[in-house]
């Protein structure tokens, strides 16, 4: 039987199906647009951001010794103890030394002062990397001449020139050139303090290392290159930490600075991962309407002799040919949005970042496009498989219902890519398990919303309405309604744009500052307690008020629940965080609770009782770091003296708020006596009177730091505004993307509701009858999708503040007020625009054209 | 001569809703080769069904079909393809030609389904019998309704079908376009010597045919010899 036939149907090889699908393809690309517009907007999202995200780290580890200026750093707080000494020894001792501190910096002949940076360098730091100066041989006298560095913009701003001297504590020095870069410091954070490099031998002129300074030591060290850094590390770390030093190798620091930019990177990541899902959805939606175009094509095609895997590959083939050319042109896109990133950011990040083209990121792209485009159009394509020929003889078969288990099969696909892809981004297997079932959850909960829609129309039909209402509510639930589809396209793409807005803007919130009418703008630090006094009355003798005098203690925490820190670093189960055992906190006393903190359990003392025990108020993140809850005994070393404490009370403290916020807070009448220094903050009304109190008070008392608040608020106004430009930008290309999904998805509807609305029409049904039956129903469309996808948003950005982001997410009403009236007048536009060639012309014309 | 089709004892029924449909029953007859045969009938009488299951396109409940040799309700879709294919040649009431190749890439898609590699010759050929020789870079959209119908001439014999079978061929034109696509017809098919069956309800046009099945709701109720 047909054995003549056989080698036939080999012969319309792959060489043929190729043509096939390039010939379409080409008759078709007017429909293909939207399919294309949205792999690219999705491939070039993810490739400008990983490919950034790589070219960043790679930057950071390339640069790490230049970064620090050296292989490792010894740092500490506190002058090196013996047995520091005697480990540097055994190190062969640092190549050079640094001592460091802030201070309020005069200059000779100009007015005003500044807060600086004050560093003394001894030795030739910096071994990696440079100090660029200007005039470059500034940078190689200074040490020698003893001159200073100064840091540029301060030069250039206060009118300073080489030769001018500066005031800093006693000690004056001329000023050796312009400082314009130093290893290790990015620009925006050497603005609140500004680098002045001096030769070490000078900081004893200055008086300004006295006891309560906050001076930080520095031993800078080359390492044997074949030394192994890590291991090192996890050698002398612990020892250093026990004697209140810490060491910091170049990799380890490129590794934190890459974590500092973490959060930043987690949401470019979803962006992306948004950007593409978006993509995928739209072309889901894209090729179903396309492929429904072309059942009538394919049924012809396999009335002419072709099989069902020659018209199934025809597709097939042509899919992943456009989703080739949309890969390559959004990797294309992406590599060029990526050269962006760079000219936003420059101020913000730690290294300059060459941009490169990273093969893997580039072919990543190309095989997502392909992979995107093939597995979210398999669903409507195995329904190819089942069209019949017969459908060229107008009589529709009834047979033609796709196989469920390949449906399931290519489900099953969508949901693993969906997988890869987020294990991709984010590099965490439990994340990207709970991505995909947080869209399985919304993609059930829309399918449900509009599953109980549909019933609760059909069971409360209002059969009292006038036609028009009555009529487009019938369209929600009627055979072949588009309400399911619909609603599923809207609502998932209302749902991943909503989430990405509330996102961006908890991560804006966290970082910024409004400004508070009662709260203080200018920060007087290290002031000693023999000095309060006296610089309360400078600032009292400018008619500006003392808003606050907060003491502050320094203490180390010697025991948690009566195990010794010592015995908790040994201990390898123990999971208190390294920084609690480590960290200097610096503590203070007060009565009451202030703004910025809640109290979240136990009960705040505001008066020590005077039992054996002082019951202490610690911050969420110190109980949840240190593994205390309430009633557990906590002991502190402040210089010395043990103090055994009890948490008394946990608060949430709001760190984000511009003012001091303490993790560990005292009752009154315990630590008045201990070595402290105050914490002053006054309100100043304009330039001219913070210019004239810093001057006083750098006169009278060059040892304290004076912070100007609305100098760093400008600052980080302008981090904020170069960030969420950045993040606006990036969401908006998500948005497009969205919005292409909506027009798909719209779109699908066109045929059914032409149909419709021509037997409207032929019936005697005017124009305006008919756009409003369907400006309705794409209305309750709009409004059911938006709805839903915003309030499932809610969730998803709570959670995502909660595991990823780790804070608190309090909803704006911007997507309720924009964007759920945005989507319904989109999805309204796009329906209506889709059926004016039904009120412009003949019935008839109108079937021919549109139907044939 | 020899029987090019066979039908025997024909069943088909289709479900509708909760009720089964009977659309052909007991249908019985031959066709021989290079014969021209009509089936007309009233709307409904399942002229269309019944040419659908001839020519390979559905299964019948019961009842056999032998075409070209073949019992095609033996084989399976793809089979049914290949046989199609090889032997068919299909004439639509609505053209059916595929709106995204051109007139000379619709004429050819039979042919380089079985690999024929002369297959854009051919088509420009043919195009050219059918008087569309100038335009077959167009696509259907640029083509009126009885040109359609004519590149749909010339893909329907491009194969060199040994069985045409055509759907109300003129059920979408005017007239006059309908009298010159069924003129072209009758002498595309005299030229290639290709059994032609045509399904219609408008009698002059199957009285230029040799024989005529008059069906009435679903079975056969006369065969007349013009």
């Amino acid at each position: 039987m047909l054995d003549s036939q056989k080698n036939i149907t080999g012969k319309a090889g792959f060489n043929w199906l190729l043509k096939m699908a390039i010939r379409d393809g080409k008759a078709s690309s007017r429909k293909l647009v939207l399919f294309m517009a949205s792999i690219v907007l999705g491939i070039a999202a993810v490739v400008s951001i990983q490919s950034f995200s790589n070219n960043l780290k790679e930057n950071i580890a390339l640069q790490s010794k230049s970064l620090m200026g050296a292989d490792y750093i010894i740092d500490s707080d506190k002058e090196p103890n013996e047995r520091v000494s005697f480990l540097m020894d055994s190190l062969g001792g640092p190549e050079a030394k640094e001592i460091s501190f802030a201070s309020m910096a005069a200059f000779t002949g100009k007015e005003g002062t500044k807060l600086v940076n004050v560093r003394g360098i001894q030795g030739k730091f910096p071994f990696y990397g440079e100090l660029e100066t200007v005039p470059a041989k500034a940078a190689k006298e200074y040490q020698e001449k003893g001159n200073a560095l100064l840091d540029a913009t301060v030069m250039l701003q206060l009118g300073i020139k080489p030769g001018d001297s500066i005031k800093i504590g006693n000690m004056i020095i001329p000023v050796g050139g312009s400082l314009k870069s130093v290893p290790g410091s990015a620009a925006i954070f050497s603005s609140i303090a500004p680098p002045v490099i001096i030769p070490h031998r000078f900081i004893e002129e200055t008086g300004l290392v006295q006891v309560g300074s906050r001076i930080r030591y520095k031993w800078y060290f080359l390492a044997d290159p074949k030394l192994d850094l890590e291991k090192f590390d996890k050698q002398i770390d612990p020892i250093l930490d026990a004697n209140e030093a810490d060491l910091d190798t170049h990799t380890s620091t490129s590794e934190r600075l890459g974590r500092r930019y973490e959060n930043f990177g987690k949401f470019l990541n979803l962006v992306a991962f948004i950007a593409l899902l978006l993509g995928c959805v739209g072309i889901a939606s894209a090729i179903h309407i396309y492929i429904k175009e072309k059942l009538k094509s394919i049924a012809v095609l396999k009335c002419l002799g072709a099989t069902k895997k020659q018209t199934f590959s025809i597709y097939l083939i042509q899919i992943a040919i456009i989703g080739l050319i949309g890969g390559i042109m959004g990797t294309f896109l992406g590599l060029l949005l990526q050269q962006l990133f760079p000219l936003i950011l420059q101020d913000i990040l730690p290294v300059n970042v060459e941009i490169s083209f990273d093969i893997k990121v580039i072919f990543m792209g190309i095989l997502l496009g392909i992979l995107m485009s093939v597995l979210f159009a398999l669903y409507p394509l195995i329904g190819t498989l089942y069209v019949s020929p017969l459908e060229t003889l107008r009589v529709q078969s009834s047979e033609r219902s796709n196989s469920r288990r390949a449906g399931l099969l290519v489900l099953a696909g969508i949901f693993l890519f969906i997988f890869l892809f987020a294990f991709w981004l984010l590099e965490d297997w439990k994340y990207s398990i709970f991505f995909v079932l947080g869209i399985i959850i919304t993609f059930s909960l829309l399918a449900g919303v509009a599953n109980l829609f549909m019933k609760a129309i059909r069971k409360y039909f209002p059969s009292g309405w006038g036609f028009i209402p009555r009529q487009s509510l019938l369209n929600l639930f009627r055979p072949q309604n588009q309400t399911l589809i619909l609603v599923l396209a809207i609502g998932i793409g209302t749902f991943l744009i909503s989430t990405l807005y509330f996102t961006k803007d908890l991560l804006l919130a966290q970082a910024s500052l409004e400004a508070q009418a009662e709260s203080p703008n200018m920060i007087l630090l290290d002031v000693q307690t023999d000095q309060q006094l006296e610089v309360a009355e400078t600032i009292n003798s400018k008619d500006l008020p003392i808003l606050e005098n907060i003491p502050i203690v320094s203490m180390r925490v010697e025991s948690i629940k009566g195990i010794a820190v010592d015995e908790i670093r040994e201990d390898t189960t123990s999971n208190v965080n390294g920084w609690v055992l480590d960290h200097e906190f610096r503590t203070t006393y007060r009565d009451s609770l202030i703004s910025s903190e809640v109290l979240a359990q136990g009960e705040f003392t505001g008066q020590n009782p005077g039992n054996e025990t002082i019951p202490i108020s610690i911050s969420d993140n110190f109980a949840e770091d240190a593994k205390v809850g309430v009633g557990d005994k906590v002991s502190f070393n402040v210089q010395g003296v043990l103090l055994d404490t009890e948490v008394g009370s946990i608060r949430t403290v709001d760190w984000s708020r511009m003012q001091l916020n303490f993790s560990i807070v005292f009752p009154t009448g315990v630590l008045e006596e201990a070595p402290q220094f105050r914490v002053l903050t006054t309100k100043v009304p304009d330039e001219s009177k913070s210019a004239d109190l810093q001057q006083s008070l750098v006169d009278n008392f060059p040892n304290i730091t004076i912070i100007d608040l609305r100098q760093v608020l400008t600052l980080i106004e302008k981090i904020l505004t170069k960030i969420s430009w950045l993040i606006n930008f990036m969401a908006f290309f998500s948005i497009l993307t969205g919005i292409i999904v909506l027009i798909g998805a719209v779109r699908t509807s066109k045929y059914q509701r032409i149909k419709e609305s021509v037997l409207l029409r032929t019936l005697g049904a005017k124009s305006e009858q008919i756009l409003k039956i369907l400006a309705l129903e794409y209305f309750y469309l709009g409004i059911l999708g938006a709805l839903s996808g915003i309030l499932l948003s809610l969730i998803s950005s709570q959670l995502l503040g909660y595991f990823v982001f780790e804070t608190t997410f309090i909803p704006s009403w911007i997507p309720f007020l924009v964007l759920l009236p945005g989507i319904i007048l989109l999805v309204m536009a796009i329906g209506l625009g889709n059926s004016l060639s039904v009120i412009k012309s003949p019935p008839l014309v109108v079937l021919r054209k549109e139907l044939r | 001569m020899a029987k090019i089709l066979s039908i025997q004892n024909l069943k088909k029924s289709y479900s509708s809703g909760s009720k089964e449909l009977t659309v052909l029953e007991d249908i019985s007859f031959d066709i021989e080769e290079n014969e021209t045969f009509a089936i007309v009938g009233p709307s409904g009488s399942g002229k269309t069904t019944l040419l659908g299951l001839c020519a390979g396109l559905d299964q019948p409940d019961s009842g056999s079909i032998e075409l070209c040799g073949t019992m095609i309700n033996e084989l399976n879709e793809d089979q049914r393809a290949v046989l199609r294919n090889q032997k068919v040649g299909f004439v639509f009431q609505d053209f059916q030609l595929i709106p995204t190749l051109t007139a000379l890439e619709n004429v050819a898609v039979p042919l380089e389904l079985r690999g024929d590699k002369n297959a854009t010759q051919a088509g420009k050929e043919l195009l050219g019998k059918v008087g569309l020789g100038e335009r077959y870079d167009h696509y259907p959209s640029q083509l009126s309704g009885g040109e359609q119908q004519r590149v749909a001439l010339a893909r329907a014999f491009s194969n060199k079908p040994e069985i045409l079978f055509a759907d109300e061929p003129t059920g979408n034109l005017d007239e006059e376009t309908g009298k010159k696509v069924v003129d072209l017809l009758i002498e595309l098919n005299k030229e290639s010597g290709t059994t032609l069956v045509i399904v219609t309800h408008d009698m002059e046009l199957a009285r230029k045919t040799q024989r005529i099945l008059r069906l009435k709701g679903g079975r056969v109720m006369e065969t007349l010899s013009v």
